[in-house]
């Protein structure tokens, strides 16, 4: 493909909380854009465009925030972008990103993507009362619990599944910083006993609401020279890929989705990825409730259709595993939801630039970053590398 | 800089953190000409869906298109007012602005004549024995309140009748195994 070649150069992101009441929207953001361009030696000046994501505006009710938040972002005077893909808005803002250095347009973007649901109500937002229709929903887990359902029907996968998703995702998180959720006390058990919510998610399964940011500095395949010959390795693009369907539509698979497939597909054709399994590293994917893992493993073709759910029992996605998956303790531990796609997206960057730290995936070469969005229905990907692709 | 002093009265007084600015909005609402139809169905406790031709899929609620073919779906077609539940949730938590006593269940219900799953609330069953595959049929509110409005039916019920098998589309290959782009 005719473009340019791209280079992760700066990674940031703020820590995670249930409310940052010490910071506003501004500060937010501002905090983990600032960590990005510590982490590529580069200051506001050297940023030639800036691409801010987040989910729906209503979520705070703050309309079209990046215009009051380009201040903060040092984009007063150059090209700003916004991008908007729900859930899955923070892998796409980073593709968008890394597009214009990919395009040639420009030698250095920055991209941030966040969300501050203490000054939001999701649930809400998710639930609106609709004109005409019943007001039934309970936020996203009542419309997923049934995806859910129908997938360990299919798979006949037994029920402890999604609680071994919970308890590795939040052991992880123990090993990550910046992660919302630090629960020493989660066991089997107590995430078992825990509140049946959405039936069968337990409260346990679910992600919690978050504060926080995600920053990314891409930079050309100079810039990504120069940082390597000055001891800071990038991470490399291996390919991008965004696909979409629609939801009400009568013969769509809303288990294991036509579009992430495709979207797979097409990412690891990018790659030059035949075997996904054997070949990528790890994945940080989007997991909200605990059986998205094994339903995603199936739909991202790291399983067979059905065998899905045994990596996760055999302990394949384990941070010791073949396959490990979430080593940052994923959404299920730290969601601040328009930043979630693109913490999934950063940290595969950080795994191939070996700076994961406790979380780390020894030799991690190849990883992927995962995000979806809106009823199943949009999908993000990338897949990094530490060698030039 | 200088510093800030409280005066003493305040100083014990718990810092504001944040402020709950309720909002609202008055807007008018036009659904269209699809569903226009369905609502003005469902007000004469007709349920009518929509599709291309003949032979295509049914849609309810109908849109004004298919999305797969890519075209109007011009034709009506009445669809009834029992089904077979596809999947469901228990609800054990509540939310803002929700009104039904928890638990409860809401339900994929696919309408018999139709393609495409509706949700809706599920009642006159304990949760514990709704299961996918049973038959429901909808209980509408009495004749004089009956509006152009999903309200008009206030929740299904199941019927004495034996489940029936259901199937999800790609529940027993997924669809991208024989999708054209996949196998490119």
């Amino acid at each position: 493909m005719g473009h340019e070649r791209v280079a992760i150069v700066g990674l940031g992101q703020t820590k995670h909380a249930p409310t940052r009441g010490d910071v506003s929207m501004a500060g937010l953001v501002r905090e983990a854009a600032s960590r990005a361009l510590a982490d590529a030696q580069m200051t506001w000046q050297d940023i030639d465009a800036v691409v801010v994501g987040k989910a729906p505006d209503f979520f705070e009710g703050v309309m079209m925030p990046e215009l009051f938040l380009a201040d903060a972002l040092g984009a007063v005077g150059k090209p700003l972008f916004r991008v908007h893909t729900a859930g899955s808005v923070g892998g796409s803002t980073a593709i968008v990103a890394s597009q214009l250095v990919a395009a040639g347009i420009h030698e250095r973007v920055l991209t941030v993507a966040f969300e501050k649901q203490s000054e939001s109500n999701a649930m809400w937002a998710l639930s609106m009362p609709i004109p005409f229709q019943p007001p039934l929903h309970a936020g996203a887990g009542g419309y997923f619990a049934p995806h859910i359902r129908s997938y360990m029907r299919r798979s006949k996968a037994p029920d402890h599944i999604g609680i071994l998703v919970a308890l590795k995702d939040r052991l992880n998180a123990l090993k990550n910083p910046y992660a919302h959720l630090h629960n020493h006390e989660t066991t089997f058990d107590s995430i078992k006993d825990s509140i049946m919510l959405w039936d069968p998610i337990r409260f346990d399964e679910t992600c919690p609401s978050s504060d926080g940011a995600f920053a990314i500095v891409f930079g050309s395949e100079k810039v990504g020279d120069e940082a390597a010959a000055q001891g800071r390795a990038p991470a490399w693009i291996h390919g991008t890929s965004m696909r979409s369907e629609p939801t009400m539509s009568a013969d769509r698979d809303t288990v294991l989705p036509l579009g992430g497939a495709l979207c797979a597909k097409d990412v690891y054709r990018q790659a030059g990825i035949t075997d996904p399994r054997r070949q990528v590293d790890c994945a940080e994917i989007y997991v909200p409730f605990s059986w998205f893992e094994p339903m995603w493993m199936e739909n991202l073709l790291f399983a067979e259709p059905g065998d899905g759910w045994r990596m996760t029992e055999d302990g394949a996605t384990a941070l010791d595993g073949d396959l490990p998956v979430n080593m940052s303790g994923g959404v299920l531990s730290t969601n601040p939801i328009g930043a979630s796609g693109m913490i999934r997206f950063g940290e595969a960057a950080m795994q191939v630039r070996g700076q994961a730290g406790e979380h780390q995936v020894d030799g991690a070469r190849l990883a992927v970053g995962h995000a979806y969005g809106g009823g199943s229905q949009f999908f993000a990907m990338w897949v990094v590398g530490s060698e030039k692709p | 800089m200088t510093e800030i002093l409280l005066p003493a009265r305040l100083q014990d007084v718990e810092a504001v953190r944040s402020v709950r600015t309720p909002a609202s909005i008055q807007y008018s609402y036009t659904p269209g000409q699809a569903s226009s139809r369905y609502l003005k169905g469902i007000a004469q406790r007709k349920i009518i869906g929509a599709r291309v031709e003949p032979g295509a899929k049914v849609y309810v609620p109908p849109r004004g298109a298919d999305p797969q073919l890519g075209k109007p779906t011009t034709e009506q077609v009445e669809v009834g007012d029992r089904g077979t539940l596809v999947s469901f949730c228990v609800v054990n938590v509540s939310f803002h602005g929700g009104t039904q006593e928890i638990p409860y269940t809401t339900g994929n219900i696919l309408l018999d004549g139709s393609d495409q799953p509706i949700m809706h609330l599920i009642q006159e069953c304990p949760v514990d024995q709704v299961r996918i595959g049973m038959r429901l049929e909808a209980v509408w509110v009495d004749d004089a309140d009956l509006g152009p409005t999903m309200e008009s039916i206030r929740w299904f019920r199941p019927l004495d009748e034996p489940d029936l098998d259901v199937h999800i589309p790609g529940e027993d290959r997924p669809l991208w195994l024989d999708s054209e782009e996949f196998n490119q």
